[in-house]
């Protein structure tokens, strides 16, 4: 089941893995060493710098900029899956979290890697931000473009950046943390007017966020087990039911699991957050030009893979 | 039959045709060497636009491929130097389609139309010291009225391709070229009027100094106007692909589709040869004036490169904001130079009405604080306009959903 969950955000998969392993562990009862705990953060803020970085590029690439954004966003997108890489040697289908815990634990060299991909990343993004933030024709494009109000939004019920960018201060990583997460400091940047200006921002900003949690995992990370010495085959205890919810690149991201005691879940519902965010594309389109209908939809940042999983 | 050219003739200046059409009319009638030397020039000039748009595709794939940290082609020939000529193998091997109930003429007169513009233009360009087709009195002219064709073109493709999207686009490129031929032509006024004379031949010498720093804030105007008529980055609408598939060529393949591109990138080449020719100073440069051409190549390549350099920069703007920049900026900022011009040559011209060089210095002083003071009031003031114009959208109800109130 792992393994299916990498295809439903295929720019995601690590957080994709992690909201079905949480609820897994849920169902189970079960929670894993504190080790993979800070290895699922730190991959799984690898993984949104990674999913922020293409909704950055193909936001700018449908602005009409010839391929330099995305390339820009490619380069540093093709080091953090080379660390998934060295983790699991898998660069997009990774499954690398497992119920209880990760496949296993980062090879000797990983950590070097990381560290020198950090440091070359801040070179790499402040060129990002230097050619996109202040592009005159970029703010001209999207400033006051398509607003969100925060009403709409909530009644909605859009989730993850385009939810902050409209300036409601909601992040299950805050509200319900996960994991390592209330080990970490890291603030929860927030929008104020919703426009797609404001939308892209709000993705640069976390990028800057999940920076400083990469980071303060490193300091923190504690040599130990990595995976619960639980069964190949799991049978949860039939009729328990379990909610595993984190907040993914693209916003909140929930598996709803129901057992019967089999070695297959009774029932499986994900709430995934393209589709639930692909809902207000009446308030983000209507009243608009064409020009910036595809502009607005870059903005929310959907995935196919999970509108139609 | 011993035909000589007679001195007053257009085609007199031009070197290649005298000798062809001496040579051929020793020995055949004068009508005849008429035609052959024609068509030898014909031959040339038809063959150096198509190279250099393939050329320009080369360079622009490599370029671009600099800007994005990607390598861009290298596969086929030296540094991938046939990749155009692969490319356009490939697209004659393609089937030629023609979607139903298009208008069979138009839709196949289109590629003709776009190409012919450029090839026409090159008739006027001086590539070198006394190496120009025809050295017509007339030739900025020339060039509004024959590059203004290639609007026609447009507006047929998408006419005739009974497309939505390619109406699309060429509605847009219609729009474009109409609000850019404006502050254009405004602004190659300026440069006829230092330069006293229409023929590209007296612009070039007029230039003493080169006119970009004459009038930088003309050079600005064309530049920016000529990347509109483009349909470049980052006025490129009439073919924007993520908002209208490929614009007015939506529906062209196989060779027509390759003659479009052929007229897209040439026409790079074409313009930039004319900046070249108009501002920068065109062949004349330093040691020997048999150097004429390197020169012109080369400034033609900056401006080339400068294009390149917009595409892999800017994002697009939309329609409403191209109009807007051209008629609220462009055409403002032209008439500021063309104003400030007049009343230089009116001031400092001497009896005979010609500038001396150091004519030409106070105007190039004058006219840089002019273009530092005007750039940035007007760059402001549309900076204003287009950004405080926010609106509210139509409110959508959400039906049986009860709105909460946010503090």
């Amino acid at each position: 089941m792992v393994t299916l969950t990498d295809r439903l955000d295929y720019t995601s998969s690590m957080i994709n893995n992690q909201a079905y392993c949480l609820a897994v562990e849920e169902l189970l009862g079960v929670e894993p060493p504190p080790r993979a705990k800070y290895l699922r953060t730190q991959t799984a803020e690898l993984q949104r710098i990674a999913s922020h970085l293409i909704a950055v590029g193909f936001f700018v690439q449908e602005l009409g900029a010839f391929g330099t954004p995305l390339m820009y966003s490619f380069r540093s997108r093709e080091r953090i899956l080379d660390l998934f890489e060295m983790l699991c040697g898998a660069r997009v289908t990774v499954s690398y979290m497992r119920p209880g815990g990760v496949f296993a634990d980062a090879p000797r060299d990983f950590w070097p890697a990381l560290d020198r991909f950090l440091e070359d990343f801040e070179g790499e993004l402040a060129e990002i931000e230097q050619l996109l933030l202040e592009n005159e024709i970029l703010m001209v494009r999207t400033r006051g473009v398509s607003p969100i109000p925060a009403e709409v939004a909530i009644n909605c019920s859009v989730s993850g950046p385009v939810l902050r960018a409209s300036g409601i201060n909601w992040d299950w990583r805050k509200q319900e943390p996960y994991d390592a997460y209330d080990q970490v400091e890291f603030d929860v940047p927030i929008g104020s007017n919703g426009d797609n200006y404001d939308r892209f921002c709000e993705r640069m900003q976390e990028v800057h966020q999940s920076l400083r949690i990469v980071r303060q995992c490193i300091a923190q990370i504690e040599p130990g087990p990595v995976r619960l010495d639980l069964p190949l085959v799991l049978r949860p205890e039939a009729g328990r039911e379990a909610y595993g919810r984190v907040e993914a690149s693209k916003g909140e991201l929930a598996f709803y699991l129901v057992s019967d005691g089999g070695i297959s879940p009774y029932r499986c519902k994900i709430r995934s957050p393209s589709l639930i965010n692909l809902t207000i594309i009446e308030h983000l389109l209507v009243g608009w030009k064409l020009a910036d209908m595809i502009v607005s939809l870059g903005s929310i940042d959907i995935n196919m893979g999970e509108v139609d999983r | 039959m011993n035909c000589q050219l007679a001195t007053d003739s257009v085609l007199y200046a031009n070197g290649l045709y005298r000798v062809v059409y001496n040579l051929a009319g020793s020995f055949l009638p004068c009508w005849l060497a008429y035609v052959i030397a024609g068509l030898v020039i014909i031959f040339i000039l038809v063959n150096a636009v198509l190279l250099g748009a393939a050329v320009i595709t080369w360079g622009e794939r490599r370029v671009l491929g600099r800007f994005q940290n990607r390598v861009g082609p290298n596969r086929w020939g030296p540094f991938g130097l046939f990749q155009p000529i692969a490319d356009l193998l490939k697209l004659l091997t393609k089937e030629d389609l023609r979607p139903q109930g298009a208008d069979r003429i138009v839709f196949a007169l289109v590629p003709i139309l776009m190409v012919a513009p450029l090839i026409l233009l090159t008739a006027v360009i001086p590539f070198a010291k006394d190496t120009v087709l025809a050295s017509l009195n007339v030739g900025v002219l020339y060039i509004l009225a024959v590059s203004s064709v290639s609007s026609v073109a447009i507006f047929m493709a998408g006419w005739s391709s009974n497309n939505r999207y390619a109406m699309f686009g060429a509605a847009r490129a219609v729009a474009v070229l109409i609000s850019y031929e404006v502050p254009v032509v405004l602004s190659l006024l300026g440069v006829v009027m230092v330069a006293a004379s229409m023929s590209l031949g007296s612009i070039v010498e007029a230039q003493a100094l080169p006119f970009i720093l004459v009038m930088p804030m003309a050079f600005l105007v064309f530049l920016a106007g000529m990347s509109a008529e483009l349909n470049r980055s980052p006025f490129d609408v009439a073919e924007a692909e993520s908002e209208i598939i490929a614009g007015y060529h939506t529906e062209y393949s196989g060779v027509k589709f390759a003659l479009i591109q052929a007229a897209e990138f040439g026409g790079v080449g074409v313009v930039s040869a004319i900046a070249a020719v108009l501002f920068l100073g065109g062949w004349s440069g330093p040691w020997s004036e048999y150097l004429g051409w390197l020169w012109f190549l080369l400034k033609t390549g900056i401006v080339v490169f400068l294009f390149i350099w917009f595409r892999a920069t800017y994002p697009r703007l939309r329609i409403d904001q191209i109009m807007a920049f051209s008629w609220k900026f462009l055409l403002p900022l032209s008439m500021i130079s063309l104003a400030a011009v007049t009343l230089e040559v009116y001031f400092l011209r001497g009896d005979d009405g010609f500038l001396t060089t150091a004519d030409l210095a106070i105007m190039a002083a004058i006219n840089a604080v002019v273009t530092v003071v005007s750039v940035i009031v007007f760059g402001n003031l549309i900076r204003d306009k287009v950004t405080l114009r926010t609106r509210q959208p139509r409110q959508v109800a959400v039906p049986g959903v009860p709105t909460i109130e946010v503090s």
